[in-house]
Parts: structure tokens; sequence; C-alpha cells
């Protein structure tokens, strides 16, 4: 039995899922190196600014290095769900969270 | 419920491979041997923790300092609140009860990570050892009550740092043990065991797994923090540089106040699958216990500010959590009506587990409603941090998840151990344990409404009766636990050999000898009814 053959833009996995090239990849971390350059400005602006960049940009991010390099697009759904159960949870927390900070 | 042939192995008891005794236990993956292995340390801390409340109990009681001074009992009330939560009431029924009974409940032969399975129990152990180490070394034993808020905590010249460490690495066997459960209810039921054939046992140790893995690594990286902290002074929650000392109230009772449902819906679990056996019928509602077990960790988990409303939180957080709060009566309360109504018109069979598990029902009904009380901001803000919480609490986890942990216990101990207790004697004990409650915790209602703060050495004089009576109940209670365990013990050496079904029960651990052997099951069974079908109930 051959080894599968990877190209340069795509490559099958054992379960013959398709997996995205390294372009993919370099755009994603990309994207991660300019969120973070606006996450550094936006502190530089105060603290506030620099607070709802982070709530708002580093969820962002931790998506997508959930869905490209933690392979998440490729699982099926109910794993998909669990970490959407996981991520509700936690925006629920921080709902009720700023419901005491944002009024106090 | 199935079908099934009685197995030709031995039972689980017996050593029979290379390893003999102490060692073969030490070193076993087998899911009843982890089970055993938790509850003899968890009775012996559960002892440990009732010696602490004796002793603070007769420091109310007497002239305060020639007992102790009012340092070490700072300490006591820290260590009983850390020994009971942590190593007694989080791990409790899961652990045991769950790991003994999850994979048979389920037709299966053990859970899916065995190893893994041990591992938790290590990690309790090495966590309990790491918290036994910080009573006697460094500043000495934690003062700052089992909540260890700061700033005081960051502060406190005792060990914190090393009793936090402890608790942390708690959480991991509590999160090791729940990614178990969860796996194993997912992957390993049996052939025909859909979701809604399993025991509801079953669905509320897997509820409870969902919180113990959502919610254990807040604590764990809010205790983390206060170690940072004390070492480094990273200003987290220090006022002083900056931080927020809310900030450290609300993390910790993200966790701890579903941590409250982690102690009690396997307790609720276990007194379901007493009723149906005791009743003889058919569980009363069986989707509605499901479900409300489901509900139960979801909203119990969006509640946990209603811990704090004397600390300074807005008005608009005060309101929101409050009614949040009441919302979670509403599944605790579907699940009481149901098992009332399992039982209307059932054959009752009045044995020792159904007393204690009614009991559980009349104890958790107090500390539900006195919990719902607290929960009103109107009486809240009267009664916070005095003995009517402590009472309050002590009903919903002693009152609780104690009873339901002894009816569990007595309901199971025929088929984990093969040997029959003297129903007498426990029907002896249950009487100085229900009247010494009572005294104690009610009396504890009534001097918190009366005023009397919590965790406070001296009292006034007008506190004196209520402490005399409290005192006196907890002599009573003792009393009973002796009573309980030491014919529970008696029965272990000397009992009378146990049928493999005396309750007439029909879930599948019935089915297979007591005690049970090494894999469970001969063959896998098929599921081909719902988990409470009694044969009588259907003859009409």
């Amino acid at each position: 039995m051959s080894e599968p053959a990877i190209t340069a833009s795509a490559h099958a996995d054992a379960h013959g899922i398709e997996h995205p090239g390294y372009g993919t990849f370099v755009k994603v971390w990309l994207a991660l190196v300019v969120l973070t350059g606006l996450l550094v400005l936006m502190s530089h602006f105060g603290q506030s600014y620099a607070v709802w960049g982070l709530l708002i940009l580093t969820p962002i991010k931790a998506s997508l290095v959930f869905y490209f390099f933690m392979h998440l697009r490729y699982e099926g759904p109910l794993l998909k769900t669990i970490v959407l159960v996981s991520l509700g949870t936690l925006l629920i927390f921080f709902a009720l969270l700023f419901s005491d900070v944002a009024f106090r | 419920m199935s079908t099934h042939a009685t197995t030709g192995q031995p039972s689980y008891l017996v050593d029979t491979g290379a390893r003999k005794g102490l060692v073969a236990w030490l070193l076993s993956t087998d899911h009843k041997r982890i089970g055993l292995l938790y509850l003899g340390s968890m009775v012996f801390f559960f002892f440990v923790a009732v010696a602490l409340g004796f002793v603070m109990r007769l420091v109310q009681l007497t002239s305060f300092e020639h007992l102790i001074t009012a340092q070490t009992y700072n300490a006591l009330f820290t260590l009983h609140g850390v020994i009971m939560v942590f190593l007694f009431v989080v791990p409790g029924l899961p652990a045991v009860f769950g790991n003994f009974f999850l994979p048979i409940l389920i037709g299966a032969k053990d859970v899916a990570f065995p190893r893994l399975n041990l591992a938790s129990w290590y990690f309790y152990m090495a966590g309990a050892a790491i918290v036994v180490i910080a009573l006697f070394t460094g500043g000495g034993a934690p003062d700052t009550g089992w909540t260890f808020y700061v700033p005081f905590s960051l502060r406190t010249g005792t060990n914190v740092g090393l009793a936090v460490f402890g608790a942390f690495i708690l959480g991991f066997s509590s999160m090791l043990t729940g990614i178990n459960f969860i796996t194993t209810i997912h992957r390993m039921r049996a052939p025909g065991m859909g979701w809604f054939r399993m025991p509801l046992f079953c669905w509320a140790v897997y509820s409870t797994a969902w919180i113990q893995i959502l919610a254990t690594p807040i604590l764990a990286i809010t205790l983390v923090l206060v170690i940072l902290e004390r070492a480094f002074g990273i200003g987290i929650f220090d006022p002083a540089k900056g931080g927020d000392p809310l900030l450290y109230e609300h993390l910790f009772w993200i966790y701890s106040h579903p941590a409250v449902y982690i102690m009690i819906l396997p307790a609720m679990g276990a007194i379901t699958e007493i009723i149906p056996t005791f009743a003889k019928r058919t569980i009363f509602g069986y989707k509605a216990i499901a479900f409300s077990s489901v509900a139960i960790a979801g909203v119990g988990s969006l509640v946990w500010a209603h811990h704090m409303f004397t600390s300074g939180l807005s008005q608009f957080a005060v309101m929101t959590f409050s009614l949040l709060t009441m919302i979670v009566a509403v599944p605790s309360a579907i699940k009481v009506f149901n098992w009332v109504s399992t039982l209307y018109k059932g054959s009752i069979d009045f044995q020792p587990p159904l007393l204690f598990a009614l009991t559980f029902i009349f104890l958790f009904c107090i500390g539900g409603l006195t919990g719902v009380m607290l929960g009103a901001l109107a009486v809240n803000v009267h009664v916070h941090d005095t003995y009517f919480v402590v009472g309050h609490f002590h009903y919903v986890m002693f009152g609780g998840t104690g009873f339901a942990f002894f009816a569990a216990l007595l309901y199971w101990f025929p088929k984990m151990f093969g040997k029959m207790y003297s129903k007498k004697a426990i029907y002896a004990s249950w009487f100085p344990l229900f009247i010494g409650f009572n005294m104690l915790y009610f009396t504890m209602l009534v001097l918190g409404v009366m005023g009397m703060p919590r965790r406070y050495f001296h009292h006034l004089p007008q506190f004196n009766t209520g402490h005399e009576i409290a005192t006196v109940g907890s002599w009573f209670l003792v009393l009973g636990l002796l009573m309980f365990f030491g014919t529970l013990v008696h029965a272990l050496f000397k009992g009378e050999k146990a049928e493999d079904n005396p309750w007439g029960g029909v879930t599948l651990e019935w089915t297979i000898p007591s005690p049970p052997p090494q894999e469970n099951f001969e063959e896998i069974p098929t599921i081909t009814t719902g988990p409470y079908h009694f044969p009588q109930e259907s003859q009409g």
C-alpha cells in the first residue's frame, strides 16, 4: 500500500476527509497576527477599550484556532455542539458577571 | 427488564490475579473496588470532620477559652468545612455509588477508562494528603473558612496556599471522574438501553458529571490565582493593588454553587432508585425527573451570586440572581412531587432504605424551602452570615445528601458486600439521628433568625439556650452515627448472607449475584423494557 499523496493545496486523511492546504493555515495565522495587533492597539486607547477588545477579539481568535488548527471544522455535529454548549455557557457567565460589574 | 444468566465468575472481593491483599486493592482498576476505596476513605474523613464539628459544639456550650483559643476555633470551622465539602460531600455519591453501580446499571463491565478511574482516586488521596499536611506546616491550619475569601485569605499568615493547592488537586479527581462517567454513559450502554431506558440514577450522575467538567476548572484557576497572588502579589483580587475582591467571590461561587448540585443531584438519583423499589411500582414521571436533573444542573449554574447579596453587588445583579434562584426551586419541586406520586397507591414495603429516603425528602424540603427564603432578597439581607445559613446548608447537605448517602448505603449494602445488616439496629439508630439532627440544625435556623452570627467564637447570653439545645442535639446525632456505622461494620464481618435481590428491585444490579462477580455480567444483557418494570404492577 502506498502512502497517500500530500499536495500543497489539500490532502485527505485516513478517513477520507479533505483537509485544507498550508495556504489556509497561513491565512488563519495572518488573521491571528492582525487581531493580536488590533488588541495591542486598542489597549493604547485606555482600559475600557482594552477590556472590550479582549472580550470581543479573543473569542474570535480562539474560534479560529478551534476551527482550523484544532480541526473542529472536520468534526461531526455532536462535537461541534459540545463546543458550542461550552462557549454558550461561558457567554452566559460573562453576561451574568456584567449584570454586576456594569451596573455597580 | 432484561435477559440475564447467572454468572460463574468469582466475586470482585476475591483476589484472583497475581497481586493479593492490600496491593491488589490499591492497584485494582475494577470500578467496584475503586468505589469501595472511595467509600473507606470518605467515611474516615467524614468522621474526622464530625469530630471537629462536635468540638465546635462543645465550645459553644462551655465557657469558650477553657477548651480552645479563638484562632483554633477559626481553624476548626475551616477544616470542618473543607473536609466535609471537598472530601466527603462533593465526591460522595458519584465517587462511591456512581463508580460501583453506574456500569452495572447500564449493563457494562466497567467504566470507559478504568485506569483513569483509579488515577482519580489517587488524585483524591493526594489532595487530601496535601490538605492534611497544610495543617501542620507553614503558618498552621488555615483560618479563612472553607470559602477562602479574599482579601483575608491573601493576608493571613496561616497555610492557606498549600490547603488551596490541595483543593486544586481534588478538583482534578472530580473532573476526571466526570469525564469517565460521561464517556461511559455515552458509549457503554447495553444493547437496547436507550437514553430513556436508563435508570434515573444514571441521569443524575450524568448531569452531575457535566457540572464537574464545566464548573470545576473555574474553581481550579481561581485557586491558582489565590496562590499566585499570595506568592507574587499579582493584584488580581487585592483591592490595595487595584484588584477586585468581588471577582474572587464571583469566580468561587461560579463553581461552588453548582457544586451544591454536584452534591445533591446524585443523592436525588439514589432516592429515585429506592422509592420505586419499595413502592413496587414504576416511577411517576420518568422523563420529568430525568429532565429536571438536567434543568437543575443548567439553571443551578446560573444562580451563584445569591451568596453575595450583601457583598456590594449592583442592585441589578442582585435582582437578577434573586429571580434566577427562585427558578431552581421548580425542577427540585418536580422531583419531590414525582417521588410522592410514586408512593401514592404503591404497595409500600417499609424497609430501612425507604425510611432513610423518606427522611431525606422531609429534611431536604426544609433545606430547600429555607433556601428559597434565602434566595429572597428581603430575607437574605437580614439573615445573611447568621446561623440561619448554617442551618439551611446543613439541612440540604447533611439532611439531603448525607441522609441520601445513608439511604443508598442501606439500599445497596447487601449487593456490595453480600451481607445483610440488622434492620432493627438500623431502625434504632434512626431515632437519635433524626432527633439529634433536628435539635441541632433547626435550633440553628431559630438562632439565625434571632441574630446569632456564624463563625463567632463567643456568643451573647440570649443565645445560651439555643446553643445548649443544639449541642445536646449534636450528642444524639453522633450517637446515631456511631450506631448506624457500627451496625454496618458489624454486618460486614458477622452479617447474614444477603440474597441476590433482597428488596425485590428490578434494575440490572438485582439480576446479578451479591456481591457482584468480577466482570458484572457473564454476557452483556439485552434491554427490552424501561428500568422500573415491576411484573406485579403489570398484573394489576
